[in-house]
């Protein structure tokens, strides 16, 4: 008979407008275990906890706790249930002393007052046991992420937590931190405590879980011992068999590449990315390819200078240039379509026409206007050639549906005849049909001499476009693969190799 | 079919507004039945509907710059304060025997300075607007103080009295520059492309900094213009009482002038902006505060009145009322004026 079970989800299902967020998950945590959630972004790992802990209501399936059903409404409720999350920053109060974060609402009292010292005491002794001395009379806003964290965790298993869900909790530490966690997280998995580990270090997973669960598309898709689990078969698990490669039409690979377009020599940021090379030449599409906090998104930002790189250089036709912001990436002949589309993206109540008009306008400068005509014109050209899906060019953009907006942000770039396109996870989101879209659409500006540099998470999407594919691991270059090696399974490989062997 | 969303489309541009308008003077004319009798006297128009134009040229000058800067999300507390300190820069100036044009002249440089002084605060380093502009608000009438020397310091310098009683083409003086300065911002955001920079910048300011959109000096500009306005605003004030008050020049009309933004449409979360509009609201609001002294109730009521309008404004824009069919006051979506 399997152990007991402390909490089980079962069929669980979300709706949110257009979108299954949670398609029947299934979830089991034992008490006396850390288990490890997995999956990529929009996998549904949010949405699960936002039901455990009583932020969101699931619209179908079962939550049990220690055999009872239960379902928390609000994060309070969810905390009588035994159930507490602590998220990166932690829910505390950085102005308030350790000691005071720590009895936050339940002060010990006489005749109404609070008693400090006896308060202060107590801190000091349940920190302790911790493994943690420090003073708790200071403010918790003095103290590191790791120490915030540790106070939290310390204060949720103090208020009789049976689970804690750790999210993300190791993604701003370093070695020593993540180990000092994890030595605290052993110590209440021995107290009979089910934690629930969300990162997205792979290593991390082998380092202190004992299970794992996998969601994809809002399924779970596999639960199993750590150990019976290979690194590869991980991965693979997380982004979807090669199998999912059907239905992309192959591009011709190197049929007009032309010369350098951009060269990043040595270019990368402390803390944020580590140094890599990449080499751009007209028609030809290079693709990132890692997990989510790979570093792949940082080698956008720090390409089209939204984040300034503190090493390396870049040569753009051939002469240095610098890349201190946007408008330096932009006046180079960059375009940059960003992951969060509705966040970075589209600038919502404006129209389709603002939204195409505002690169070319910002890089021409507020005194010489684009006529409302050249910007009708404009706007028109695009709606046809991109086949973007509007009544008129008016809508406010935020009217659109995803792909739509996708397109119309990929005419805002190509109204500026840029030389290298960045499109981070240009398809996320996006409904099939318009997934194929835009994908012809990369393809179509390639043979038309533009450079594009495509990040994605789907294996298969890159290895159906791309020339060459730069893996990126733990936020540093892990390996290029190039032209006929290209393939799902190659690049699975480089993501999954354990670290300190890079491949290619 | 019923076309629940539709309807408020199809309404003219800036009708609300105009109704509001016409609502609030036919409210007068009912309280005072002479009320739209004019005359014209010595090539100068007498009339309440002058004195309204007159009394609200102050009001129209900072709602002008308000709609700005709450285009891009923003808000600027500092206009009352920057009115008494530019007042009191001009009085102290021809005190000191400096010709009016440079005393003027100083006075609308102190109030560049100060919409620079907000500008900085918020674009570079990142002071939320409301904190940032509350420092010179509060700091502001200080200042003042300090220029006049904690006096009301009266003049009686014959141009400056010209700008305060005078007329051009029969309508006073502070009329005819209030609009023309109005006109002027108007032609310059809607000429060039700052007014899409303004509003890209209010709907989403990182977006449009990807977009390459010059955001801070974006910011910056919406203040200085601000600063200058509220500068106009605060010449125009001193000239009319012949005097610079630094306790009471400007004071709460930075309120005024946000809810004429608000009454002219805009909406306090960024976006869209309607610089005629404003002005229409800042007008609606001085004809409800002429209604209010004339139909004989005592000043105070002034403020309750006013407190009452921007209740019944913010319940009317809520999203809850919206929810509920249709708001009376629109937020603008595609309104160009």
């Amino acid at each position: 008979m399997p152990p007991a079970e402390l909490l089980s989800v079962r069929g669980c299902t979300k709706l949110y407008p257009g979108v299954r967020a949670l398609d029947g998950a299934d979830f089991q945590v034992r008490a006396g275990e850390i288990h490890a959630l997995l999956g990529e972004n929009g996998a549904g790992k949010s949405t699960l906890i936002a039901i455990l802990t009583g932020v969101t209501a699931a619209d179908g399936g079962e939550v049990r706790i220690e055999g009872r059903p239960a379902r928390p409404r609000g994060p309070a409720q969810a905390r009588e249930l035994g159930i507490s999350a602590l998220y990166q920053e932690g829910a505390l109060v950085p102005n308030l002393s350790v000691a005071e974060n720590l009895y936050l609402g339940r002060e010990p009292t006489r005749f109404g007052l609070v008693r400090r010292r006896r308060m202060e005491g107590d801190a000091r002794l349940l920190l302790a046991a911790y493994g943690l001395q420090i003073d708790v009379t200071s403010p918790l806003g003095r103290y590191s992420t790791a120490v915030r964290q540790l106070v939290a965790i310390a204060r949720a298993a103090d208020l009789s937590a049976k689970l804690l869900i750790l999210d993300e909790p190791t993604s701003s530490l370093d070695a020593d931190e993540t180990a000092m966690l994890f030595e605290v997280m052993r110590q209440l998995k021995a107290r009979g405590l089910g934690i629930v580990f969300v990162t997205h270090f792979l290593d991390q997973v082998y380092a202190v879980c004992d299970r794992l669960t996998v969601l994809r598309n809002g399924r779970t898709v596999a639960e199993r011992a750590v150990g019976e689990v290979s690194r590869a078969e991980l991965v693979g698990l997380m982004l979807g068999e090669a199998s999912a490669g059907a239905g992309y039409p192959a591009r011709r690979r190197g049929a007009a590449v032309g010369p350098a377009v951009a060269t990043f020599r040595g270019f990368g940021r402390r803390r944020r990315v580590a140094p890599f090379d990449l080499q751009f030449r007209a028609g030809e599409v290079v693709a990132a390819a890692g997990l989510l906090g790979s570093g792949r998104t940082e080698t956008a930002l720090l390409m089209f200078g939204a984040e300034t790189a503190d090493s390396g250089e870049v040569e753009v036709a051939g002469r240095p240039v610098k890349l201190r912001g946007p408008r330096d990436a932009i006046r180079a002949g960059f375009g940059f379509c960003p992951e969060d589309r509705k966040r970075d993206g589209v600038v919502g109540a404006l129209s389709v026409r603002e939204n195409i008009a505002l690169a070319l306008q910002a890089r021409g400068g507020w005194a010489r206007p684009l006529s409302r005509r050249r910007q009708a014109d404009l706007a028109e050209r695009y709606i046809k050639a991109l086949d973007i899906r509007t009544p008129d060019a008016e809508k406010p953009i935020e009217q659109l549906s995803g792909g739509n907006q996708q397109k119309t942000l990929l005419a805002r770039w190509l109204a500026t005849d840029p030389r290298l396109l960045i499109l981070d996870e240009p398809t996320r989101g996006i409904d099939v049909g318009g997934h194929a879209e835009i994908l012809k659409l990369v393809d179509e500006l390639c043979t038309q001499g533009l450079s594009i540099y495509m990040i994605s998470s789907e294996l298969a999407e890159i290895a159906a476009t791309a020339d060459r594919v730069l893996v990126m691991r733990d936020r540093r270059p892990a390996g290029l693969i190039e032209g006929a090696a290209v393939s799902p399974e190659a690049i699975m490989a480089a993501i999954a190799a354990p670290p300190g062997e890079a491949a290619g | 079919m019923t076309d629940l969303l539709g309807w408020r489309s199809r309404l003219p541009r800036g009708g609300p507004q105009l109704a509001a308008l016409a609502l609030a003077l036919a409210a007068n004319a009912v309280v005072s039945p002479d009320f739209f009798h004019l005359l014209l006297r010595d090539g100068r128009l007498f009339g309440s509907p002058v004195d309204i134009l007159n009394r609200g040229a102050p009001t129209v000058l900072l709602g002008v710059g308000m709609a700005l800067v709450i285009a891009t999300r923003g808000i600027d507390l500092s206009v009352g304060s920057v009115m008494a300190i530019a007042g009191a820069v001009a009085a102290a100036g021809v005190a000191h025997g400096l010709p009016w044009g440079v005393s003027i002249a100083l006075a609308l440089g102190a109030g560049v300075a100060c919409g620079l002084w907000n500008g900085l605060l918020v674009a570079i380093m990142g002071i939320q607007p409301i904190v940032a502009t509350l420092v010179l608000m509060v700091a502001g009438r200080g200042v003042a103080q300090l220029i006049t020397s904690g006096r009301i310091l009266t003049f009686d310098e014959p141009h400056l009295l010209w700008i305060g009683g005078g007329a051009i083409a029969g309508l006073p003086v502070a009329v005819v520059v209030a609009l023309a300065a109005a006109a002027l911002v108007l032609l310059m955001v809607r000429r060039t492309a700052l007014a899409l920079f303004i509003e890209a910048v209010g709907v989403n300011p990182q977006a449009s900094r990807l977009a390459g959109v010059p955001s801070r000096a974006v910011l910056v500009y919406v203040y200085l213009v601000s600063g200058l306005l509220a500068a106009t605003a605060g010449v125009l004030a001193a000239a009319d009482i012949r005097a610079a008050d630094a306790n009471n020049a400007g004071l709460w009309l930075e309120l005024d002038a946000i809810l004429a933004v608000v009454l002219g449409g805009g909406s306090l979360y960024g976006g869209r902006f309607s610089l005629g509009l404003t002005v229409v609201g800042a007008l609606t609001l001085q004809t409800l505060k002429t209604c209010i002294l004339r139909a004989g109730f005592p000043p105070e009521f002034n403020l309750i009145a006013m407190a009452g309008v921007v209740a019944v404004v913010l319940v009317i824009q809520s999203p809850a009322v919206g929810a509920l069919g249709g708001r009376l006051v629109p937020r603008l979506r595609e309104v160009r004026l």
